[in-house]
């Protein structure tokens, strides 16, 4: 299944709402550059940079790749780790 | 369009947002056993709480002619407490013999921690024993694809359990294919700033098809929007997905689903199955209510 929209349709539907979400961004940083102090070396100020970077990729997964960003590492063995009963 | 949203918490909602809900075209709901915003103090809390499930809510739902299931468990916050979670565990079977209880639920992971994995598993083990269905509660946030990682860990413990009878909620784009490709159903959850919006649902939609999938507004006492199934129908529409389509998304999957429940049934027909279940606990606290309600859509 797909998108049943041309792209330029798309385009033309959700233009003014990225304008707008773009702004915000901008908005958001430019308020953090202005603030007390530096954020620079926080890891979440980092992690907004290289979503912005995603955002640039190719492709079409980047909602999921920027989700991934956000997400805490998953670790297979974390059941040895929580020492659960094991079931069989 | 007649829908139903099955996941939303009505206990949070006042009784104008059943008659919005209703004159949206809502005609039945599902409503999972939830965190109330503050940790109770005892099993008794729940054992009210429950009944509130299984007997006011519906009656509340039925004033506007939608049909109210429902889903009992320990939540998982407040899983957290073992020794609590375990006594409300025992509260749980005595419930899953009332008309439109579907399961076990909405148990699952919050901060990921090990109190909330083995009390995810000793319940995955009662719904496995009675035969019951299973929705499970997602983390929000970055804890999110950690712990649905580790739900799918634990539900590949059970072999005997049907995997079409389990669904999996709050999915997002890093966690739907895990939870589809498993054989589980997925849920999304249409939730402002924490989950998903109807355009990402929507797009969702595009991505992995129909089967198996459902979509809520899972409603409660934080900010939230009720009618947020509305919404997801008129963004199916503005991408211009056909009726047939969108039905099937928001009333046919439901219905599918909690089909699979021997406490489901649509108006005028009769319980689909005969599942054994244990007898009721004896206690000296009240019983839960006698849900008589004709219901009606």
């Amino acid at each position: 299944m797909s998108n049943p929209l041309e792209a330029s349709e798309v385009l033309y539907r959700e233009f003014p709402e990225i304008r707008a979400w773009l702004l915000q961004i901008g908005a958001a940083l430019d308020r953090m550059e202005r603030g007390i102090g530096s954020v620079a070396d926080d890891p979440r100020r980092q992690s907004i940079d290289e979503a912005l970077r995603l955002l640039l990729a190719s492709g079409a997964d980047r909602a999921e790749q920027i989700q991934l960003l956000f997400s805490l590492r998953y670790d297979p063995n974390w059941k040895q780790e929580f020492a659960l009963p094991a079931r069989h | 369009m007649q829908y139903i949203d099955p996941h939303i918490h009505m206990v949070s909602r006042v009784t104008d947002d059943y008659e919005t809900l209703a004159r949206m075209g809502c005609v039945g709901m599902s409503e999972p056993a939830f965190w109330a915003g503050f940790d109770r103090s005892s099993a008794d809390s729940f054992r009210d709480y429950f009944r509130q499930l299984t007997d006011f809510e519906p009656r509340r739902a039925e004033s506007f002619g939608i049909q109210h299931f429902t889903w009992i468990c320990i939540n998982a916050k407040e899983a957290e407490n073992v020794r609590l979670a375990r006594d409300v565990i025992g509260l749980i079977p005595e419930f899953l013999q009332l008309p439109g209880v579907l399961g076990i639920g909405e148990i699952g992971l919050n901060k990921n921690t090990r109190n909330e994995s083995i009390i995810f598993f000793e319940q995955v083990e009662l719904a496995e024993r009675l035969s019951e269905q299973i929705l499970i509660h997602t983390p929000h946030l970055h804890d999110k694809y950690k712990g649905t990682r580790m739900i799918l860990d634990m539900l590949a413990d059970f072999p005997r359990l049907a995997r079409r009878r389990v669904l999996v909620d709050h999915v997002e784009e890093h966690t739907i294919r895990g939870v589809l490709e498993a054989g589980y159903w997925a849920g999304m959850t249409l939730y402002p700033v924490s989950k998903c919006t109807p355009q990402r649902a929507v797009d969702m939609v595009e991505m992995y098809g129909p089967e198996r999938l459902l979509v809520n507004s899972a409603g409660d006492w934080g900010p939230s929007k009720p009618t947020a199934v509305p919404d997801f129908i008129v963004a199916m529409r503005r991408r211009g997905h056909p009726e047939s389509l969108i039905k099937r998304i928001v009333y046919d999957n439901p219905v599918e689903f909690f089909r699979q429940s021997r406490n489901f049934k649509l108006p005028g027909e009769k319980v689909a199955t005969t599942a054994t279940v244990p007898a009721p606990t004896p206690a000296a606290a009240p019983s839960p209510g006698k849900a008589t309600r004709a219901l009606t859509i």
